[in-house]
């Protein structure tokens, strides 16, 4: 192994409960989660539906309170959002009042760290590492589902942040493009030396992105099990129909499946 | 638009439709302008058939002729500059004070607890029905008409500014306070920007209350203005010279939304299907 790499992310015995003002019942939403992110590990959470992966993102945004437990990055406790962190959401959620450069700056333009060429100049970058040349003056609606999500992406990586987290980021693009989307967002996220937590519904992208895959329990969610990927960091879409991958794949849907009749509902492919 | 097609050898199907459409939009203002003609030849045969009465509907010439002789004569001038006096007046002081009141009580609901139920009870009751208490209050100058325009205009504006303010989408707040955005910023970059479509619509519709204030009230009381000139002459049985004002004030109607248009274009160029 040699040196191990810094612990980037650290959460301990984190639980949350939803308390329901109506029907005055206390929902268990994270039942106690343990799990720590080395620097440059992509980890993805995966679990049957409604088990409290987006719950468990948010937390660790800070964008919601937990009932115990901790959450940490390099060290540092988080109990509200902070630019160590970007968020990239499900619907890219670009304002579209802005061009793709405005947007892209948004989060640097709150913080106030830099003036107004300097963050000119990084979003310029960005712009050329998700691979939007010429495109830096268009409004959201002008660009197709994939060319958003790549803003939103670069939106998140302009803060730089220490940790980043995508709650199912391809969700709403069709399949030729999510495919195509994940081959970049591994490019991407390899020469930005980001750390990120990617939550997903389809196993294949967990495992073609991820160094290692969680797999949440139903609800209260527990980490059920942590799969290491031992597949070449180098990654193609290739290798989707290597047996490796494909045995990867049963082993991690199983282990989803055995938690299916605890959710009350038959998960389908 | 045609120019964008692709240069390539065989005529490409993108190429032919984007023909046909700029020939429909064409089409569609060619057969707006002659049916309107269409119409006018109509009313203007009809009265010199001795079908209808002029004096209940007069005639395209009539008008024109009655147009022709109050500009002459200087006449209309003075209804034109009271009437757009009290518009722009009772206009503006709305915006001024509509504006700024609905980003308040959008944004802060105890602002908004406080003031709700006058909103609610005003914007509900006919404004036409307060015009005694204005006149009482303001007399039957320019003042009386001022207030009258901005009362109607003014809740338009008001309850569009607020709708505007509160119905943010949830998403564009999350991402705010994901980037860690203060209450300040969470306003000015997202709150404010995203209700700029209900705003302009409020001041949109906030324009056409507005314009009828101007007419009440100057048929309740006054001495000039496009108002007076309808209803005196309308009681003389001038038929000309009511159409004459009727037209006057429909075109600075159709003139200021038009302006209001060329602004909202202004604002919303990111609008995914605005039509130039």
């Amino acid at each position: 192994m040699g040196v191990a790499p810094a612990t980037k992310l650290d959460v301990r015995r984190l639980t949350l409960t939803h308390y329901n003002e109506r029907s005055r019942q206390a929902l268990p939403v994270l039942g106690g989660i343990d799990l720590s992110v080395a620097e440059g590990e992509l980890v993805s959470i995966v679990g049957p539906s409604g088990c409290g992966k987006t719950t468990f993102l948010n937390a660790v945004d800070g964008l919601i309170k937990v009932s115990g437990g901790e959450v940490r990055v390099d060290g540092r406790l988080v109990d509200c959002p902070g630019p160590d962190r970007a968020f990239v959401f499900q619907h890219d959620s670009l304002f579209p009042w802005r061009t793709v450069v405005q947007n892209i700056v948004y989060g640097l333009e709150l913080q106030r760290r830099l003036d107004r060429r300097a963050m000119r100049e990084r979003a310029q970058a960005l712009i050329e590492l998700v691979g939007l040349a010429d495109f830096e003056e268009h409004y959201p609606h002008e660009l197709s589902g994939g060319m958003r999500q790549r803003v939103n992406i670069a939106r998140a990586l302009a803060v730089e942040p220490a940790l980043l987290l995508l709650d199912e980021p391809f969700a709403a693009l069709d399949a030729q493009t999510r495919e195509f989307m994940q081959f970049e967002l591994m490019k991407i996220l390899a020469r930005a030396r980001t750390t990120a937590l990617f939550i997903t519904h389809q196993i294949s992208e967990a495992i073609f992105l991820s160094t290692r895959i969680a797999v949440f329990s139903a609800r209260p969610a527990r980490i059920k099990e942590i799969v290491p990927v031992d597949l070449p960091p180098a990654r193609t879409l290739d290798m989707k129909h290597t047996p490796e991958f494909v045995a990867l794949e049963r082993r991690i849907w199983r282990l989803i499946e055995e938690e299916a009749p605890r959710t009350g509902m038959v998960t389908a492919a | 638009m045609t120019a964008t097609a692709p240069v390539t050898e065989i005529e490409t199907p993108a190429a032919a439709p984007s023909r046909r459409s700029a020939w429909r939009r064409n089409e569609n203002v060619l057969i707006g302008t002659l049916s309107m003609l269409v119409f006018l030849a109509l009313w203007e045969l009809a009265v010199r058939a001795e079908a209808v009465n002029p004096l209940f509907t007069s005639s395209p010439s009539r008008i024109v002729a009655a147009a022709i002789e109050m500009f002459a004569d200087g006449s209309i001038y003075g209804h034109l500059r009271v009437s757009a006096e009290e518009f722009f007046a009772g206009f503006l002081l709305a915006i001024v004070i509509g504006v700024p009141l609905g980003i308040l009580m959008g944004w802060y609901s105890r602002v908004n607890a406080v003031l709700e139920p006058f909103v609610t009870a005003l914007y509900a009751t006919p404004r036409i029905a307060l015009l005694p208490l204005v006149v009482i209050w303001f007399g039957i100058g320019l003042a009386s008409k001022v207030a009258i325009v901005f009362l109607g205009a003014i809740f338009p504006i008001l309850v569009n500014t607020i709708t505007g303010v509160r119905t943010i989408d949830a998403d564009f707040i999350k991402v705010g306070r994901s980037f860690g955005a203060t209450d300040r910023q969470m306003f000015l970059t997202v709150a404010l920007p995203s209700s700029v479509p209900m705003l302009l619509t409020g001041l949109r519709l906030g324009l056409g209350h507005a314009l009828v204030g101007i007419v009440v009230g100057e048929m309740y009381g006054a001495t000039q203005g496009l108002g007076y000139l309808i209803a005196v002459s309308g009681a003389r049985f001038q038929t000309d010279r009511v159409m004459v004002g009727i037209i006057l004030i429909a075109g600075l109607g159709v003139a200021l939304t038009q302006l209001l248009r060329a602004i909202e274009r202004r604002f919303e160029r990111w609008r995914p299907d605005w039509r130039g």
